[in-house]
């Protein structure tokens, strides 16, 4: 029988080591699952690199980890968004690198990794400062830009309700970058709030079918 | 009297040239006004970057949902109709030339419709970029809504920009709190400007050449 359950959070980021490039969805605060984050904390991995759209708001969630120490490394589009107190701070002191991402770019890097592309052209950021040092061409005309996979160790998500194969449904504008990071991380667990019977879900709205997802979690 | 556009009647001037039938994203910031002057009789679409298509305005009290925000980060809501993707579909959408509009605002934008509007030169705070890059490489036509001068009187309409781009050559339309400008092969033309103003009052804030367009016309809103 196969059944992605975990009963807790230390099964759930089993395998989770230092050093670790840990995708974390959400936008803003919303989708964001603060509860697999906070784990991350207690269970002390370090050093890790962040992909996540921002860099947490307040002190929770992506947030926490960053003022935590963990982070060596953020990828992101948009590290200032509300209450921005903690990247604020780490940013002055020159206490963690950023890499910006125009967000399209980020989200198509990660579906890169999770579709098996070495990458692809696009021309967004072409002619600007984000472009570079990475390779370009022209294309019927138009200047282009090669942007590489973005792959994770881990991508932590959140969902509405899963079942035990790992079929994930998500609420509004809650979705945003999980399914994609569920599709790019090379061990993906989920945070949902509510687990449901095999067949309950209607096949017709899964978003994230479960060859995606390796471990689910109720918080 | 010259009297300079409020950011809400600026809004509404640049509401009145959306088409019904258009799909259209609007900036954080100043744009987001915009959807409020667009009557409810004439159907537009509003895209959000987070997975929203049909957004709707701000909900009334009782009626807030947490999942549902909008790209600021501000509670939303959905129209009859609308939809939710996620974040590749979203900016497929962008990307891939099927919005019809993007509104943003700028820091600058040059004379051949360059863009800045993601970074200042502020070595504190981290700059951010957003989807400011992909819209305004991907939408059909993208517009700006700004101030014409900066705070401190700068011209913000430059014969090129001293900010970091965010796109090249992608600026069509410059609605102002002074002016209607089009950025066009022939030069910065002048479409409307407010009572009071004049080419040569208007040129000495900004700095590249700009061209009356035969057709012009006075730049009046209503009280708002």
């Amino acid at each position: 029988m196969i059944n992605k359950l975990v009963e807790n959070f230390a099964a759930a980021l089993e395998g989770l080591q230092d050093g670790a490039t840990l995708l974390c969805g959400g936008f803003g605060a919303v989708g964001e699952p603060h509860a697999l984050i906070e784990a991350v904390i207690e269970l002390g991995a370090r050093d890790l690199t962040i992909v996540c759209n921002n860099a947490g708001s307040g002190l929770v969630g992506v947030a926490a980890l960053l003022k935590a120490g963990r982070a060596r490394k953020l990828i992101c589009s948009y590290p200032r968004s509300s209450d921005p107190q903690v990247i604020d701070e780490l940013y002055a002191a020159h206490k963690i690198e950023i890499e910006l991402v125009p967000q399209g770019t980020m989200s198509e890097r990660m579906r890169a990794a999770g579709a098996g592309l070495g990458g692809f052209f696009t021309r967004v950021g072409a002619e600007t400062k984000l472009a570079e040092g990475k390779e370009s061409r022209e294309i019927d005309g138009q200047r282009y830009v090669f942007e590489r996979p973005l792959p994770g160790d881990f991508a932590l998500i959140k969902a509405h309700h899963a079942d035990r194969w790992g079929n994930l449904v998500y609420r509004k504008s809650a979705r945003n970058f999980n399914p994609v990071m569920a599709m790019a991380g090379k061990i993906t667990v989920a945070q949902v709030s509510e687990i449901v019977e095999l067949g309950a879900l209607d096949p017709e709205v899964i978003a994230t079918p479960g060859i995606f997802v390796d471990r689910v979690v109720v918080a | 009297m010259t009297k300079p556009l409020t950011r809400r009647q600026m809004a509404w001037r640049a509401a009145e040239d959306i088409a019904e039938g258009h799909y259209v994203n609007l900036g954080i910031g100043l744009p987001t006004l915009v959807s409020d002057y667009v009557p409810a009789s004439r159907e537009v679409v509003f895209h959000s970057e987070n997975g929203i298509l049909g957004m709707g305005g701000a909900p009334k009290p009782g009626e807030e949902d947490p999942d549902l925000i909008n790209a600021g980060k501000g509670l939303t809501t959905l129209r009859p109709g609308g939809a939710f993707f996620h974040h590749n579909d979203a900016f497929l959408m962008i990307r891939g030339g099927h919005l019809d509009l993007s509104i943003m605002g700028a820091y600058e934008v040059s004379e051949r419709g360059d863009l800045a509007n993601w970074a200042t030169n502020s070595e504190k705070l981290a700059p951010g970029v957003g989807g400011a890059m992909d819209l305004a490489a991907g939408a059909k036509e993208v517009r700006v809504l700004m101030e014409h001068n900066s705070k401190d009187g700068a011209p913000r309409i430059r014969k090129a920009c001293s900010l970091p781009l965010t796109g090249a050559r992608c600026v069509t339309r410059v609605y102002t709190n002074l002016a209607v400008l089009d950025i066009t092969r022939d030069g910065v033309v002048v479409r409307e400007m407010i009572e009071g103003l004049d080419l040569v009052a208007l040129q000495k804030l900004t700095e590249p050449k700009l061209v009356l367009a035969n057709d012009w016309k006075r730049l009046t809103a209503p009280e708002l």
